[in-house]
């Protein structure tokens, strides 16, 4: 299954055109019905239902172990690489659900990009290398590289500062550097939704600073799902927010979402104006 | 009074408070600073100062081991041989150098400990008394592969007739002759050697990484079972495996005696030790790779080739240097599979070959001090072959990309020190950040 890339024409009928071969494609949107996940029997995560509209970043933000990372994995088929995981619910990427019969989990990997908590770009590789290997990993074909990789770090905001040194190895790069090699690692196979699980919980101010920049400035071209324990990271970056919360033995679920100017705002629960306001969690 | 003017690439001890402007543009009365003129001879009458360059203070390490705690193990170590003479030859009748070196051994400890204890404290005695066990552990380790080596070498090296050695193999051995060692040589048996391990390896290395990546990677059905099948495989005796070839394909008439039989006995113990260490190095790899593989949508096989296999690099060749290293001295199971042979055979396939262990396994119980000399020569050869063999598989191993420097290259300064490079160990790829 090798195809060209990019595509000369991409198909107007996006729902048909997501299965079978690897299409790039403009922001997607993500609605999330009825999601309930498990671990190992343990119900942690109850009917979610979250629409992630396209174009837009949305956060999810709640105290720890509330499900956000579970949400976001279950989001691009990340969650059922864990043994003992399973899922109830729809999960649909422009009205294709993701979950259906005959969707395949690398493909929808393709479509749906993820960047992670831990920098964590391939070692045995160079940068360019791995600014290439999802193309690789696909064995998706590029005619042009080079710009692909300059195209990818610019979005990144990785480019002036390594495009000297692209031969080395990914693991020379500071920490900020790394991640955000990632974050161009994600954007080279042009997905339609990327999903960031805490990405600058691990950096410096400087480096969140602008992994936050990287974030605004890719939003037009990829819908973002963020998760974040930043509430001012949330406030910065996103547009919608969504509130997650684990009640004592309960499992986690949105006690509210909506736009992020009224869940700092004007929150209708009060547990999430307690949480925002830094009461709890 | 003019202004002072510090020479280039001095430095000039200021108040701080003289810090803050450069010492041109400032008036000579500011100098005095807050403290009222603290430096010597600033005063306003004075003549002008001399700078003076900053006097550094000389380092020290406050947990530095000085010549103190030299004394401290020295004296100790000098009156335990005292004490432990007196005691095992005078007041009582032992005998025999071993238990004489372990009571000392002991009794330097037990002395280190009290005179430590006395002089400084009792955590600081434990601590060194551990310390002293470990470092004697690494020397006696150390000691004992370099007393081989030398032995071996130095038994080797005087009758060695470089000429014949790597050129002729035994066929021509006269007893009578008093040149005899100059008409024989091993390369018969370096060949059977090279041909049986390479075989072994090009034959086992594959089975025994893709069993470690089934056992690690795949996480299959039976992996557990599997586990413990090779781990108790990895304790099957030498001579066993090469029973089983014998019986199995040498008896039933499918091979004859060959340097092929041979590699199938010693892929039997390569596979579980291999397997092992491959598994191992595996399971060091961050688990977040595999991750950030599937999520770009790779496939299992493509994560674990591109991404799992390439990290773990210099640490599957350790594991296919441990296995050589393993089978390569291997005599038991060469004794009824390659059996032997004083000739040059050069078809690994097809009659019986040579092996240096075999050299030495038969002609070091022969009376012919000629043949002793040989067998010696043939340790000496074996050992310097492992040696290159080590060299070789170093400089291969070496992590390729490597320029900018940066964090992989952190801990290994003398990177481009060909010498460092073969005997630094390699590292196992460390979890990039935890």
């Amino acid at each position: 299954m090798t195809t060209t890339f990019p595509p000369t024409s991409v198909d107007p009928d996006r729902p048909a055109a997501f299965t079978g071969t690897h299409v790039p494609g403009e922001p997607g949107q993500i609605d999330a019905e009825g999601v309930c996940a498990w671990f190992s029997g343990r119900l942690v995560l109850e009917s979610v239902d979250l629409v992630m509209e396209q174009s837009r970043v949305t956060a999810l933000i709640g105290p720890s172990g509330c499900g956000k990372s579970t949400f976001l994995r279950i989001l691009n088929r990340m969650h059922e690489v864990v043994p003992g995981a399973q899922l109830a619910g729809s999960v649909k990427l422009d009205g294709v659900d993701i979950y259906g019969p005959g969707q395949r989990a690398m493909e929808t990997r393709r479509h749906i990009g993820m960047v992670f908590q831990k920098p964590n770009p391939f070692p045995a590789m160079t940068i360019a290398e791995n600014v290439l290997a999802g193309l690789k990993f696909s064995r998706v074909s590029t005619p042009d590289k080079d710009g692909l990789i300059e195209e990818s770090l610019a979005k990144a905001g990785l480019w002036n500062e390594v495009k000297d040194r692209l031969g080395e190895l990914g693991g020379a790069l500071s920490g900020g550097q790394q991640q955000r090699l990632c974050i161009a690692r994600s954007l080279a196979v042009k997905p339609r939704v990327l999903l960031m699980d805490e990405p600058c919980s691990a950096l410096d101010p400087t480096s969140t600073l602008r992994i936050e920049q990287t974030i605004k400035e890719i939003a037009g071209e990829v819908t973002v799902v963020i998760v974040t324990h930043n509430m001012q990271q949330a406030q910065r970056v996103s547009d919608h927010c969504a509130f997650f919360l684990a009640e004592e033995n309960q499992p986690g679920r949105v006690i509210e979402s909506g736009r992020t100017e009224k869940i700092f705002g004007e929150p209708s629960d009060q547990r999430t104006f307690d949480y925002v306001n830094g009461q709890f969690g | 009074m003019t202004t002072q003017t510090a020479p280039e690439g001095v430095l000039v001890t200021t108040t701080s408070a003289s810090t803050q402007t450069p010492p041109t543009a400032r008036p000579p009365e500011v100098q005095r600073g807050p403290d009222g003129g603290a430096g010597a001879g600033s005063g306003p009458s004075g003549p002008p100062t001399a700078p003076r360059p900053r006097r550094l203070p000389s380092p020290i390490r406050p947990s530095a081991f000085g010549a103190e705690d030299v004394f401290l193990l020295v004296a100790s170590a000098f009156s335990a041989l005292c004490l432990v003479w007196i005691v095992f030859y005078q007041l009582t009748s032992l005998s025999g150098g071993l238990g004489f070196l372990v009571a000392w051994y002991l009794t330097f400890l037990a002395l280190t400990w009290l005179g430590t204890a006395q002089v400084i404290e009792r955590q600081v005695a434990t601590d060194r008394v551990v310390g002293v066990v470990v470092v004697s552990a690494a020397l006696l380790v150390i000691g004992l592969v370099l007393f081989i080596v030398i032995w071996v070498a130095a038994k080797a090296l005087p009758s060695i007739h470089w000429g014949s050695l790597f050129t002729k193999d035994q066929k021509n051995f006269q007893v009578a002759d008093p040149n005899a060692l100059g008409q024989v040589g091993v390369l018969h048996a370096i060949i059977g050697t090279v041909e049986q391990v390479l075989i072994a390896v090009a034959i086992g290395v594959p089975f025994a990484v893709a069993t470690a990546i089934y056992l690690n990677e795949v996480k299959g059905f039976g992996s557990r079972t599997v586990r413990t099948v090779v781990t108790a495989m990895s304790g099957t005796p030498s001579v066993v495996a090469g029973i089983f070839i014998y019986s199995m394909l040498i008896l039933t008439h499918v091979l004859n005696y060959s340097g092929f039989a041979a590699s199938l006995a010693l892929v039997v113990i390569l596979l579980p030790s291999v397997t092992r260490v491959v598994e191992e190095v595996l399971r060091v790899v961050p688990s977040g790779l595999r991750e950030a593989s599937q999520a770009l949508g790779a496939p299992e096989w493509r994560t674990v080739w591109s991404v799992v296999l390439p990290t773990a690099r210099s640490g599957v060749v350790t594991a296919v240097l441990l296995g050589i290293a393993r089978i390569v001295g291997e005599t038991a199971p060469l004794l009824f599979t390659a059996f032997g042979s004083q000739v040059i055979n050069w078809n690994p396939f097809s009659h019986d070959q040579g092996a240096l262990p075999l050299v030495i396994w038969s002609d070091v119980r022969q009376a012919q001090p000629v043949l002793i000399e040989l067998a010696f020569q043939a340790a000496f050869v074996l050992m310097s072959l492992v040696l290159i063999l080590f060299v070789l598989a170093r400089i291969f191993s070496r992590p390729r990309g490597r320029k900018g420097g940066g964090r992989r290259g952190d801990n290994r300064p003398a990177e481009d020190d060909l010498l460092a490079r073969v005997f630094v160990p390699i590292p196992m790829e460390e979890p990039t950040d935890l």
